[in-house]
């Protein structure tokens, strides 16, 4: 069960662990933390669960599809080179210890 | 002592969490109780004509929050509670197990609906409506029995659950016919350009599509659908039928208590009822906007903005909600994403490829922007979103000029604010 670490907007930090499978948008959901709010579910038609992936992991995930890109285009809150969609990150082993901060404005 | 009791939310589902959630970011230390009727724990209902429609996943998969997320932000979550009255002068619920609960405040979130088929047969076996996680489970095993008995499906109602729910069905290999009233699709809420594309991909994907249809009868044969009649004589045989027609807002609790309704509990665009003490959110409120006008929303983000003004008014707080409207609905490979309310539009531009489809249709009324339907063209959908929050209008030249950068009036509008 690879392990996430997420930091809240106000930098409080938590560890889960998420199936594998299992986007870390849905991880952070279930959780209840704070600084997501996923409106859409998943579908990648909001861009509500924007997060930043921290060093050095982003070179480690595969690159986001053209719609996920697209969308990351206007999310509400600055826009980063380690810009991402939370819902379209899946948990495998290789992840493990992957880390990403939520902004503060999904919307 | 009045202050003691809860703040009391009835309905579980997307607005009654977020009303729940949005309460405890606000700073609210009390008690808090969400009221849910149903026995499933708060849960998305988008997916249920979609993805999860076809998946047949677990209910799980759907969850809004887990329990430890409720858990964490000390919400206290009853389920299968049912309200039957709320008694302003006294503040409390009457509950269908004879209980009574006091509230401080309340907030009503019971959401909508399906709207009920006026016609002879309405009721017969296999005649089925989508509202719930057991409304999706018997809707895909009477899909997934007319796939394997080559029987068809009928869909009566082109708007989005139908042609979703319609898309689902292809995708799991049954037979569909698709039923609607209407001269074209979701004519409602789209353009006709718009409805001709769909229309289009789904006979493409073999639907069989009749519009202008008039259903005036479903046909039964020991208590069981078998066949829906049109007013022209024709009979369109069915294994199952999935009425889409609409839903009509659960305003009943709030109605029968006194509160203003209309089309829904009528609330301000803080979310505010006629009584200081009930907020309401979600698919069960019509919303008076500051000019007079009474807008209703059936979507998500309605949901989740009304309940954080929902929240914000509870605490005394003004929030209004006044981002532009966006919804989005999956037929097939094909997403649209649409943002702002285009009706009294005057003017549609398109930017992109129709035949794909791939493309945005950009609804004016007198020159100014209004609202923009994309197809598979999700960047324009948020360019757009940016655009009519910011009160931007590209003109309809720019619009339809692909070579135009809608991103360079959100810059110069972005560096004005700095």
């Amino acid at each position: 069960m690879p392990r996430v670490n997420y930091i809240e907007p106000d930098g409080r930090e938590r560890t889960l662990e998420l199936h594998c499978g299992e986007s870390l948008m849905r991880g952070a959901m279930d959780a209840g933390l704070e600084g997501i709010e996923a409106q859409c579910g998943g579908q990648c038609a909001c861009a509500t669960c924007h997060c930043y992936v921290q060093a050095p992991w982003l070179d480690k995930l595969p690159p986001p599809s053209d719609d996920e890109r697209l969308m990351l285009t206007n999310v509400a809150a600055e826009r980063r080179p380690e810009s991402r969609l939370s819902c379209q990150l899946i948990a495998v082993p290789e992840l493990d210890g992957l880390t990403v901060r939520f902004p503060d404005r999904q919307s | 002592m009045e202050s003691e009791a809860p703040i009391l939310i009835i309905g579980a589902g997307q607005a009654g969490v977020q009303i729940a959630e949005s309460l405890r970011q606000e700073g609210f230390g009390g008690t808090l109780q969400l009221l849910g009727e149903e026995a499933h724990a708060p849960y998305q209902r988008p997916p249920l004509s979609k993805k999860w429609l076809v998946e047949a996943g677990a209910p799980s998969a759907l969850a809004l929050r887990g329990r430890e997320a409720l858990a964490r932000r000390q919400i206290e979550l009853r389920l299968e509670v049912c309200v039957t009255a709320i008694d302003r002068q006294q503040r409390t619920l009457a509950l269908s197990s004879g209980e009574r609960v006091r509230y401080s405040k309340l907030a009503i979130a019971t959401g909508s609906l399906p709207r009920p088929l006026p016609v002879p047969g309405a009721s017969l076996a296999g005649v089925l409506a989508l509202r719930g996680i057991d409304d999706s489970l018997a809707i895909g095993a009477a899909i997934r029995r007319c796939a394997a008995d080559g029987q068809t499906v009928v869909v009566i109602g082109g708007g989005f659950i139908g042609l979703e729910v319609a898309a689902s069905a292809r995708k799991l290999n049954a037979a569909v016919t698709v039923l609607e009233g209407l001269p074209r699709l979701m004519s409602r809420v789209t353009a006709p350009i718009v409805s001709e594309a769909f229309a289009a991909l789904h006979r493409a994907h073999q639907v069989q599509l009749q519009l202008d249809a008039q259903v005036e009868e479903i046909l039964g044969r020991e208590g069981r659908v078998v066949a829906v009649r049109t007013s022209d004589g024709q009979e369109y045989p069915a294994g199952c039928v999935i009425v889409g027609i609409g839903v009509q807002p659960d305003d009943r609790l709030a109605a029968a208590a006194g509160l203003l309704c209309e089309r829904g509990v009528v609330v301000d665009e803080c979310s505010r009822t006629s009584d200081p003490l009930i907020v309401a959110a979600g698919d069960c409120t019509a919303r008076r906007l500051h000019n007079g006008e009474l807008v209703r929303l059936e979507s998500v983000q309605g949901a989740v903005e009304q309940a954080k003004s929902a929240a914000a008014a509870l605490m005394g707080r003004e929030r209004p909600f006044r981002c532009a409207p966006w919804f989005w609905s999956d037929q097939y490979d094909v997403k649209l994403q649409m943002v702002g309310l285009s009706q009294g539009y005057d003017q549609v531009v398109t930017r992109g490829d129709l035949s794909k489809p791939a493309f945005s249709a950009f609804y004016f009324a007198q020159g100014r922007l209004l609202a923009v339907d994309s197809l598979s063209r999700a960047g324009d959908h948020m360019q757009a979103k940016r655009l009519l929050d910011h009160g931007i209008s590209p003109t309809p030249a720019q619009a339809a000029d692909p070579a135009f950068d809608l991103q360079s009036l959100l810059k110069q509008a972005t560096a004005g604010e700095a």
